[in-house]
């Protein structure tokens, strides 16, 4: 027996708010963060990742409140996303309550923000959100490169040398997201997430395209994942955490159940 | 007169522990504090940590610290987290740093020609997630949690020690290491109880209710 494989709810967070329909029964506010974050947690969520998409830059501040909330309350590891551009938001992040800030653009505008950031408060809690999307290659092997800003701007950077480049730059962690697959509900893109994983040290967050129990097994077994992040199936009712922890440990998947 | 000193030494994120402490024990006085004198009237101290150790043992020296960690970790209830684990040994291996050298022996990195399964698949450093923590002897911090219940880790070195005696727990990651220890008034542990839902709760519950033996 050994370290569990993880699963992360994703909550998306705007203005202060939890959004992006959770549907949890006898839910008396589906927006109240502490409360879904209660209730995955009792459902054998393994940590809660916090994805601030505040459009505008005023509200931004609005997401420590929900962390400090509910890591007052909730004590299971919070990653936090979105919007994070420099050092001073790492720091007022992990203030708040946060285990982890992820990094996504910025990572790409600026790479020595991941090495700053990294080299004062410790790799373990810097991870690196890549938005990959699979580009067509002249000899037909796969490639896949970095997006910004949603998956809409291309950067030029090829994904796997990205991964590793950040690893040595201070990440602790890749939180990997299939664009193609996002929101497709046909599962990982596992030869990306294999690939990647098997090419950096360090732990993989295998993201975009979960439609069933089944794909989260894919993602560890076959994209050889150290983490599985899912939103909708677990928002939406479709499927509890614990159930999904069944799911895995039938096929031998060591899990926290 | 505070009951509980959570020694804050600019190194990171004390607001969970702090929360967990005082969630677990609502009538005590939990303080976070880089005061010494407010550390060395407190009747527990908890010494938290994150981050990079040599970074750690320097904050603690500028915050002049250092002196009321080791009189806490020699008079009276004292948990080490993580870092706070750590530094209480000879040395590490992470930038070659001195620790406070209460406890015989040395941080070291996991080996990266030693991660790897049996079955033959790599394993990641951080040692990042939920691992079975397998209690080696009875402690009262141990009371009511299972044998091999799980808890929270994120690290890259752990604790080589020779004094089995003063081991308490280990873990297998994909060989057994030290993830706890116990001597007298101290106990240490590498993983995070604050992050480690009911398991972690009950230990510092424990912690709070803890007399050590004279």
């Amino acid at each position: 027996m050994s370290l569990a494989k993880r699963i992360i709810p994703c909550l998306d967070v705007t203005d202060g708010r939890v959004v992006k329909g959770v549907n949890f029964v006898e839910l008396r506010d589906a927006g109240d963060p502490v409360e879904i974050a209660r209730r995955y947690n009792d459902q054998g969520a393994d940590e809660l990742t916090f994805l601030d998409i505040t459009a505008s830059s005023d509200n931004r501040d609005l997401i420590l409140h929900i962390i400090e909330d509910v890591s007052s309350q909730v004590f299971i590891p919070l990653t936090v996303g979105g919007g994070v551009r420099q050092v001073e938001d790492v720091r007022r992040l992990l203030n708040a309550g946060a285990d982890k800030v992820s990094i996504n653009t910025s990572a790409v505008l600026n790479p020595q923000l991941v090495a700053d950031a990294s080299g004062h408060y410790g790799a373990q809690c810097i991870v690196v959100a890549i938005d990959a999307k699979r580009v067509d290659s002249p000899d037909d092997n796969p490639r896949w490169e970095v997006f910004t800003h949603g998956g809409r701007k291309p950067t030029g950077l090829e994904v796997i040398s990205w991964a590793k480049k950040m690893q040595e730059l201070g990440a602790g962690e890749i939180l990997l997201t299939s664009m193609d697959r996002d929101g497709t509900k046909n599962g990982f893109d596992i030869p990306l997430t294999r690939a990647v994983s098997d090419a950096v040290d360090i732990p993989v967050i295998a993201s975009g395209g979960v439609g069933n129990l089944d794909h989260l097994v894919a993602g560890i077994l076959k994209g050889h994942a150290d983490a599985v992040l899912a939103a909708s199936i677990f928002h939406y009712g479709e499927y509890t955490i614990q159930q999904a922890k069944q799911r895995m440990a039938e096929h031998g998947i060591e899990v926290r159940l | 007169m505070t009951d509980i000193a959570i020694v804050d030494y600019g190194m990171g994120n004390l607001r969970s522990v702090h929360k967990a402490l005082e969630h677990v024990a609502p009538n005590t006085s939990v303080v976070v504090t880089n005061d010494p004198a407010v550390v060395n009237q407190a009747k527990r101290v908890v010494v938290p940590g994150q981050g990079a150790m040599p970074n750690c043992m320097h904050e603690l020296k500028m915050y002049g610290l250092q002196d009321a960690v080791i009189q806490s970790a020699k008079t009276k209830p004292f948990l080490g987290i993580c870092i706070g684990l750590q530094m209480l040994f000879e040395e590490s291996e992470e930038g070659h740093v001195k620790g406070l050298n209460i406890l015989p022996g040395k941080v070291v990195h996991f080996p990266a020609e030693a991660m790897i399964t049996p079955e033959g698949q790599k394993l990641k450093v951080p040692h990042m997630g939920w691992n079975q923590v397998y209690q080696t002897i009875d402690h009262p911090l141990w009371e009511g949690i299972a044998k091999d219940a799980r808890f929270y880790f994120v690290h890259s070195y752990y604790v080589d020690t020779p004094d089995e005696n003063s081991i308490a727990a280990q873990s297998q990651y994909p060989f057994s290491f030290t993830c706890a220890v116990a001597k007298d008034n101290i106990f240490a542990v590498q993983f995070h109880p604050e992050k480690s839902h009911t398991a972690g709760l009950t230990l510092l519950r424990n912690f709070s209710n803890w007399t050590p033996e004279t």
